[in-house]
């Protein structure tokens, strides 16, 4: 995007150019982004911090397919999102408007997954403070971890959704489309630690 | 605007960059049903998480092809937040084994 398109989108207007020559909105994402990832940072480090002070720590997951159905699921959203943005960024709205929904659909699939995996531990006995190990930490780590996340995805279902249908509207533009697509690249990637870290690590073999 | 044959490379690219990142997730789960155990687990573990995160910032979120400084700002100061938290892991052992040299 030349420095005149920035001014037209209001992003120089008073002849400042911005940093790197990358747009406010998306530069506001990124931050977000740096700071979000200190926060997962600092979970998963809680996460294994407890994990390795606790010698009795249970190894509950004896199958791993709904968590491999789940990740699949995470980054193909990824790669359909990637054709949303190109669409938008091509002048294809209808293209744009399909892959972001297929996207959100996606997410959805993600976060239906989650709670289903969520059932699997209840009806194991282990809530935040409660499991059948001993391992008083346990639950309250899994949970937040996890719990952060699903959070995380199912803000990006209903920002992508939002966004798609002001796109389609014609109130939001290719930019709106990438600054989304920016947040749901992070949320899969912060998904690529929580698989080894919270699930992988704790296999019951 | 992208032109057309731009937009079939940038899809090629992304394509190779899925499978890439497809393949790396299955190898942890081969690695994890493999019997590995402990700190060499972990290690292969993060490594290979770490090596998917870096193709996605790149490809995914484009950070190759933005600017430089951009590239820089988000590294430098993500991996320092990072590494600065590592500070507390020998108070985890500590829990384990107690303080280091005590009786």
């Amino acid at each position: 995007m030349s420095y005149a398109n920035l001014s037209i989108h209001g992003h120089a207007a008073d002849g400042v150019p911005p940093v790197w020559s990358i747009p406010a909105k998306k530069m506001a994402m990124w931050l977000f982004i740096i700071a979000d990832s200190a926060t997962f940072a600092a979970c998963l480090f809680a996460y294994l911090f407890l994990r390795t002070a606790d010698a009795k720590w249970p190894h509950p997951f004896d199958s791993i397919t709904n968590v491999a159905i789940m990740t699949f699921i995470l980054v193909t959203s990824s790669l359909t999102m990637l054709f949303g943005i190109d669409a938008a960024k091509s002048g294809d709205k209808g293209g744009a408007f399909r892959w972001t929904m297929i996207t959100a659909a996606l997410g959805a699939a993600f976060a239906l997954l989650h709670i289903r995996e969520w059932m699997g531990m209840f009806a194991k006995d282990v809530t935040l403070f409660h499991n059948p190990w001993g391992s008083p930490n346990f639950g309250a780590a899994f949970f937040s971890v996890t719990g952060l996340h699903l959070l995380h995805v199912s803000s990006g279902v209903i920002a992508l959704v939002v966004v798609a249908l002001r796109y389609q509207g014609g109130r939001y533009n290719s930019d709106d489309i990438e600054i989304t697509g920016l947040y749901w690249h992070f949320v899969d990637l912060v998904w690529m630690f929580v698989v080894p870290l919270v699930y992988l690590l704790n296999l019951s073999h | 605007m992208e032109s057309a044959a731009e937009g079939r490379s940038n899809k090629t690219r992304y394509l190779i960059v899925y499978v890439c990142i497809l393949v790396i997730a299955t190898l942890q789960f081969v690695i994890a049903y493999s019997g590995a155990q402990g700190s060499q687990l972990l290690t292969e573990m993060l490594a290979l998480a770490c090596v998917e995160a870096v193709l996605a910032v790149l490809f995914f979120m484009h950070l190759w092809v933005d600017s430089r400084g951009l590239l820089w700002f988000v590294a430098v100061f993500t991996i320092f937040v990072i590494l600065a938290m590592q500070y507390g892991w020998p108070d985890c052992f500590r829990l384990l084994n107690g303080v280091p040299g005590a009786q």
